[in-house]
């Protein structure tokens, strides 16, 4: 029992930061398809660094060393869309279709060319981190408590109270909602899309290094993170923009998530005969049911996805 | 000189300034890159992606592995088709991912459970996808869930699906389905003589030409037919397809069949030409449909044009496993598509700022004379 809830902790704490990400990010008025590749480069980045770490120095430093190099990947991949979308008014779905594929791709080529740098036999694209992982989790009585969770906490709060508790994240969901009548109040919507897609980028990017030390100990980059910023997609949806039911709808995708890694060690799941792709898919078939009926009334940002014309106004 | 301006003018020539420039910052960016990683082979490493199956010095080996690229040429080319005619009907059909992976499903499981003839095979296939892109249609038509998520969806939920029916047609031994060879040659689609063209490679099969055919018809449908004319209409303005007496609704469930159906033909022609084997354990959706996405938007939208551009990506797809694997790896030609599908995003703008130009150039033009 401990392993599930553990799982679905943790898995929930990932969705919640990505799909805050991709939350913050359509609030500004930019679809972020692109999330999964956010996640590989924050994955990537963060592995690269906690590789080249000692194991040795003190776990609190690790963390926020760790944290900090891939949230600034995130955001620096995340300036791809940005540029695209707020300058040159791309097709936000095409540019977040190719920062899925370059951010696999790019990943792949750089990790196994720097491990064929160190060694010429390595063509392996894998980074391991297992000794530098240590520092991540805490053992509390029997149970292993990973410390993203409490971090995830915090910024969870800390994302809801800026969004609409201040200046800046009401002007944010302005741009999103009537980005004309809110330039002609003086906010600057360029500015405030740039905002909200680093925002994106940042958690995206912590997002995907807590998702690759999750159970193991080294990641194999052609693999991307499987789907796991698409699920955050339906996260967000599922949540209606909302941080706080993006949490709890973040919850309930993670325990479905964990139901497929860990069901076999439950007498009850087992016997039911349920077979685990069923698990899998669950998350995906529920977002769309759910979607069928929303989508009318659905909350969704009134001008995502539409670039900014000043010319409109 | 007025002659060289109606050039420039032109639409289709501006799309296909575009792709050039798109593919030329795709290949420096992916030079830039093999650069970095070592500066000795990179003109060597980006010549051999670029030359593919020209690495060959004898001719026959040439031909073969022509062959092999355009054996995967058709289902990418399929693929686009489907992303484009979506387009043009005003749907990003990310789906067409989804839709090519349940094709393959129809397609390998009639072939290897019911063992029928490939005929059937592909009509099952194109029955599957066009179903799997009806739905992304009746949830958009009937609920308002927008495309690309529900096709998000539906990609994964395909997979899983695959996977899973596809598990019980699969070597007990590999987590491959059964060659077709061994189980069901009948299911394999004929060749009709096309492989001693390409020395006897026996992955060639009339789906190459059949394929390009598809490209055609789609053209035509698109741009002399009444209904293309009515889709075209119902992605322009909804509203005023819909006032003029279109049924907007059956247009945008039927757009996305259509599409879905592309996509599974051309996991048909992929899956039943025996290249590939679906491998049961795959924890990702294949590429192909995200790749026609880039061969769509790099052939300027054009039915055409995508033949062309389909090619290209196949081709460079293919050319990245020839580079010297010590050193660099095949994913180069992968990340070398991205950029040019991100690029492909700036044509746009582009195209605005060189009609500006040409807007400028006119305007001094006519104040001094």
């Amino acid at each position: 029992m401990t392993i599930l809830i553990q799982y679905t902790l943790i898995f929930a704490a990932i969705l919640i930061l990505v799909a805050l990400g991709g939350c913050y990010s359509e609030h500004s008025g930019v679809i972020n398809i692109g999330l999964e590749g956010i996640m590989v480069m924050g994955a990537f980045g963060g592995a690269l660094v906690m590789q080249a770490l000692d194991p040795g120095i003190p776990g609190i430093l690790m963390i926020f060393v760790v944290m900090l190099v891939a949230i600034v990947f995130g955001m620096i991949y995340s300036l791809l869309l940005a540029v695209a979308a707020i300058h040159f008014r791309a097709d936000q779905t095409l540019v977040g279709t190719a920062m899925n594929m370059l951010g696999t791709a790019a990943s792949t080529v750089a990790v196994r060319a720097i491990n064929s740098a160190d060694d010429p036999n390595n063509v392996s694209s894998a980074l391991s981190y297992g000794a530098q992982k240590a520092a991540f989790t805490k053992m509390i009585g029997s149970y292993e408590l990973n410390l993203f969770i409490p971090i995830t906490v915090v910024i969870l709060i800390i994302a809801n109270v800026v969004l609409y508790k201040t200046k800046f994240g009401l002007r944010l969901m302005a741009c999103g909602e009537h980005p004309q009548a809110a330039d002609s109040v003086g906010i600057n919507v360029f500015v405030m899309r740039y905002a909200g897609v680093l925002i994106s980028g940042a958690l995206g990017g912590l997002g995907g290094i807590v998702y690759i030390t999750t159970g193991v100990s080294e990641w194999k980059f052609e693999y991307g993170v499987a789907g796991f910023g698409f699920l955050a997609l339906a996260v967000m949806i599922f949540g209606q923009w909302k941080p706080t039911r993006i949490a709890l709808a973040a919850l309930l995708f993670g325990l479905f998530r964990a139901l497929s890694n860990v069901y076999i060690a439950f007498d009850v799941l087992t016997n039911l005969n349920i077979p685990g792709y069923m698990y899998n898919m669950m998350p995906y078939v529920v977002s769309l049911i759910v979607l069928a009926f929303t989508s009318k009334t659905s909350r969704a940002p009134k001008a995502e996805g539409i670039p900014y014309d000043k010319g409109l106004r | 000189m007025n002659k060289k301006k109606n050039l420039l003018r032109n639409d289709a020539f501006q799309s296909l300034i575009a792709s050039v420039i798109c593919i030329l910052l795709g290949l420096l960016v992916g030079y830039i890159v093999l650069l970095v990683i070592n500066p000795e082979g990179a003109g060597q490493a980006i010549l051999a992606v670029l030359k593919n199956y020209l690495n060959f010095p004898s001719a026959p080996a040439a031909k073969k592995y022509l062959g092999g690229t355009l054996v995967s040429f058709a289902p990418l080319l399929m693929c686009s088709l489907s992303v484009l005619f979506a387009y043009k009907v005003g749907f990003f059909n990310i789906g067409a991912a989804g839709q090519y992976v349940v094709g393959a499903a129809a397609a390998l499981y009639t072939a290897i459970a019911f063992e029928w003839n490939w005929v059937f095979c592909t009509i099952a296939a194109i029955v599957v996808g066009l179903i799997w892109g009806a739905i992304v249609g009746l949830f958009k038509a009937y609920c308002s869930v927008n495309e690309v998520i529900s096709g998000i969806m539906l990609n994964w939920i395909g997979l899983y699906l695959t996977n899973s029916l596809l598990s019980q047609v699969k070597d007990p031994l590999t987590p491959y389905t059964y060659n077709l060879k061994d189980v069901n040659p009948s299911a394999k689609i004929p060749s009709l003589g096309l492989e001693q063209l390409f020395s006897n490679n026996q992955y060639v099969t009339i789906a190459i030409p059949m394929a390009v055919v598809m490209a055609i018809l789609i053209w035509i449908m698109l741009d002399k037919s009444r209904i293309g004319y009515e889709l075209k209409a119902t992605g322009f303005n909804k509203n005023a397809a819909k006032y003029s007496g279109m049924n907007e609704k059956k247009n945008t469930i039927m757009t996305l069949a259509i599409s879905g159906g592309l996509a599974g033909l051309g996991a048909a022609f992929q899956y039943l030409s025996g290249i590939e084997q679906w491998a049961t354990t795959q924890t990702s959706v294949p590429g192909m449909g995200f790749n026609g996405i880039a061969a769509a938007f790099l052939g300027g939208l054009s039915p055409i044009g995508t033949i062309f551009s389909s090619y290209f990506i196949q081709h460079i797809t293919n050319g990245g496993g020839y580079v010297d694997k010590m050193v660099y790896c095949s994913q180069i030609s992968d990340f070398i598509s991205a950029i040019i599908i991100y690029m492909c995003g700036f044509v746009f703008f582009f195209k605005l700022w060189l009609n500006r130009m040409l807007d400028k150039r006119d305007e001094k033009k006519g104040g001094n004379n």
